[in-house]
């Protein structure tokens, strides 16, 4: 194994093999040759790694403490709750691993066996990936820089033994950085159904989100819709609402009105969700019919979500990837659509959204 | 003070970092409230945001999208007021589009938070406090490595109550004692919320987890936060919080845990 130096400039960079930082390093002749500019080997081997793996969904937000993992475990416990389905959940924040306590598997380690890492099970179909797993105390501070996060989430994906999968979900650290690119770039070779962002009602929660979005674009990954968290508090003794985060900008349902987003439900407050999270277990087991557990199911069996329903990938012009959302809603009309419009297909949808997003009307 | 007059931070009295493992707890409308606080007790104030990814300060404070300008020694801070007395240096001043994502990896932000923590032309401040990102990586390295020139007094821990979050701050202390950062006290932040119809207290997200984890720790507990509607309207809209609603429990929550912070300052 090689030591990556202080400020390395990362092997894919402009600068790989020749900065200040990279003198000394071993790998400098390897990074200058420009080899490593390539695409990394382990694209294409996560590829067929993960070619048993029907659906893969991701959970993004652009701000912290939204409850991404609070989702991911619980889109994790309502997919699971169909016995005739594979579901695990992976947890790619390196630095914030909150996973093994929400699902209950805190202090467990992970096994290595002849095929690879073993996940870490909850119950017989829902199983968990997370660094969590790999620290030996509660303490033990994860201070990397991005190459070795990297590194980390490129062994997740490819030396994980996960079996035959019908769904893989994968919670992310909140930004626009490392994680977020590499786990894109290492899924690239095979198909992502898309990514779930999930925001707090307040403009400055939503501005962060809208960032994610803008990434979610610039690197081509559709966006399945938009989960609004922590939306208003019903109070349990008087049982008035109260909007402790208030939505003053109107809020995920103007962003997805703006921004042509399926709104996939609202969570409300509830102070059981939390304690549940750090009791390790199913909100929606332990509370089924409260306002909050029945909008997450209802968001779980919102159409977008369901594969069933899942449309052809439809090959895009590299301006749009939003597009993906726009066809899944008016499906019914497309054809119609095309007809009275005497379009080639699907070109009117595509520049009414390149317009919308870029003001290029191609 | 120092003989380094070039040092941009050679007036500057104290450095405060805040931290937290943890996203979303409130680093940032802690940073805000905290100077505001410091200048009503008549300090001269200045918040350095290197969140990258997701700068929220300068919508807290309601100074929008200034153009930043440059002076022989450095960039100049954006004012909040005309006295001068709270500067405020972010990122989201350097982007064009407000919605444009910063995706950049790890050695791109480590540079340009090297340029930013030496390079801002501070003037003469009692405090400076640092806002970071969640998390333990690039960004804290690269803050830690280019303050250490200078001195840092320590690091304010945000947390929530739930396990959950503690649980994210539990490896941030860690971080400190690795990088020799002081940890000058926890703040549990969202700590229960007060019914404006019935005052009935809920626990949204649990309670005193920032108490036990200070116990935990052997570390300072500097107080807890409630959740506050007026609060977070406030952080919105950019209203002076602290001016607006002198008569209530986060009011009074936030002075007492400025104080003493002040105070251990003193003691430095």
């Amino acid at each position: 194994t090689t030591l990556v130096p202080h400020d390395c400039p990362g092997t894919q960079s402009e600068q790989a093999g020749k900065s200040s930082s990279c003198q000394g390093c071993p790998n400098q002749k390897l990074c200058a040759s420009g080899a490593t500019k390539a695409p990394d080997p382990a694209i294409a081997e996560i590829g067929a790694k993960l070619s048993t793996v029907k659906h893969k969904i991701l959970v993004l937000s652009g701000k912290g403490g939204v409850g991404k993992s609070t989702f991911s475990a619980h889109l994790a416990h309502a997919l699971a709750s169909d016995s005739t389905k594979e579901v695990a959940l992976l947890d790619v924040d390196i630095c914030g691993p909150s996973i093994p306590r929400i699902m209950g598997l805190e202090g467990e380690q992970v096994h290595q066996s002849g095929s690879g890492w073993s996940p870490v099970y909850v119950d017989d179909n829902l199983a968990v990936m997370s660094i969590g797993f790999l620290l030996s105390s509660l303490d033990d501070a994860v201070i990397w820089r991005g190459p070795k996060k990297n590194g980390m989430i490129k062994q997740f994906l490819r030396d994980v033994d996960w079996g035959d999968l019908d769904y893989l979900i994968v919670d992310t650290p909140p930004g626009t950085s490392d994680e977020h690119l590499s786990i894109v770039q290492y899924l690239s070779s095979t198909h992502v159904d898309g990514a779930v962002i999930i925001t707090t009602p307040q403009e400055v929660s939503l501005q962060d989100v809208r960032k994610e979005i803008r990434f979610c674009q610039k690197v081509k990954l559709p966006i399945i819709g938009v989960v609004e968290n922590m939306s208003g508090f019903v109070c349990p003794n008087c049982k008035n609402t109260s909007q402790i985060f208030p939505p003053t900008s109107g809020g995920a349902e103007k962003m997805c009105a703006d921004l042509n987003l399926p709104l996939l439900g609202k969570v409300p407050l509830d102070p059981r969700i939390a304690q549940s999270c750090d009791e390790g277990r199913s909100f929606l087991n332990v509370v089924p019919d409260s306002p909050a557990a029945k909008a997450y199911k209802s968001i779980v069996q919102s159409e977008f979500l369901q594969p069933s329903t899942t449309h052809p990938h439809v090959p895009l012009p590299s301006c749009c990837t939003s597009v993906v959302i726009l066809y899944n809603r008016i499906t019914l009309s497309l054809q119609q659509l095309q007809r009275n419009l005497k379009v080639p297909s699907n070109l009117y949808i595509i520049h009414k959204t390149c317009h919308k997003y870029t003001n290029k009307t191609s | 003070m120092e003989k380094n007059n070039d040092d941009s931070l050679s007036q500057v009295r104290h450095v405060i970092l805040v931290l937290s493992g943890k996203g979303g707890v409130g680093k940032s409308t802690i940073t805000t409230e905290l100077a505001l606080a410091f200048r009503h007790a008549g300090k001269k104030v200045g918040i350095l945001d290197v969140d990258l990814c997701g700068p929220s300060i300068p919508r807290m404070l309601s100074v929008g999208r200034p153009d930043v300008h440059q002076c022989d020694s450095g960039w100049v801070p954006v004012y909040t007021d005309a006295q001068k007395s709270l500067a405020l240096m972010s990122i989201g001043f350097l982007m064009e589009d407000p919605d444009e994502a910063v995706v950049w990896r790890g050695p791109k932000k480590t540079a340009l938070i090297g340029q930013f923590v030496s390079d801002v032309a501070w003037g003469e401040l009692d405090v400076l406090l640092v806002d970071t990102p969640p998390g333990t990586s690039d960004e804290h390295l690269a803050v830690l490595e280019n303050l250490k020139k200078h001195r840092v007094d320590g690091a304010v821990l945000v947390t929530t109550p739930q396990a959950v979050s503690t649980g994210d701050v539990r490896r941030e202390i860690t971080f400190c004692k690795k990088t020799g950062v002081r940890i000058l006290g926890i703040i549990e932040n969202m700590s229960g919320f007060v019914c404006p119809y019935c005052s009935e207290c809920s626990n949204i997200f649990s309670k005193g987890g920032g108490e036990e984890l200070a116990k935990l720790t052997e570390s300072v507990f500097l107080g807890s936060v409630p959740l506050d509607p007026q609060l977070s309207s406030s952080i919105e809209e950019g209203r002076d919080f602290m001016q607006s609603f002198p008569e209530s429990a986060t009011f009074s929550a936030i002075s007492s845990i400025s104080e003493t912070l002040l105070n251990s300052l003193q003691t430095v």
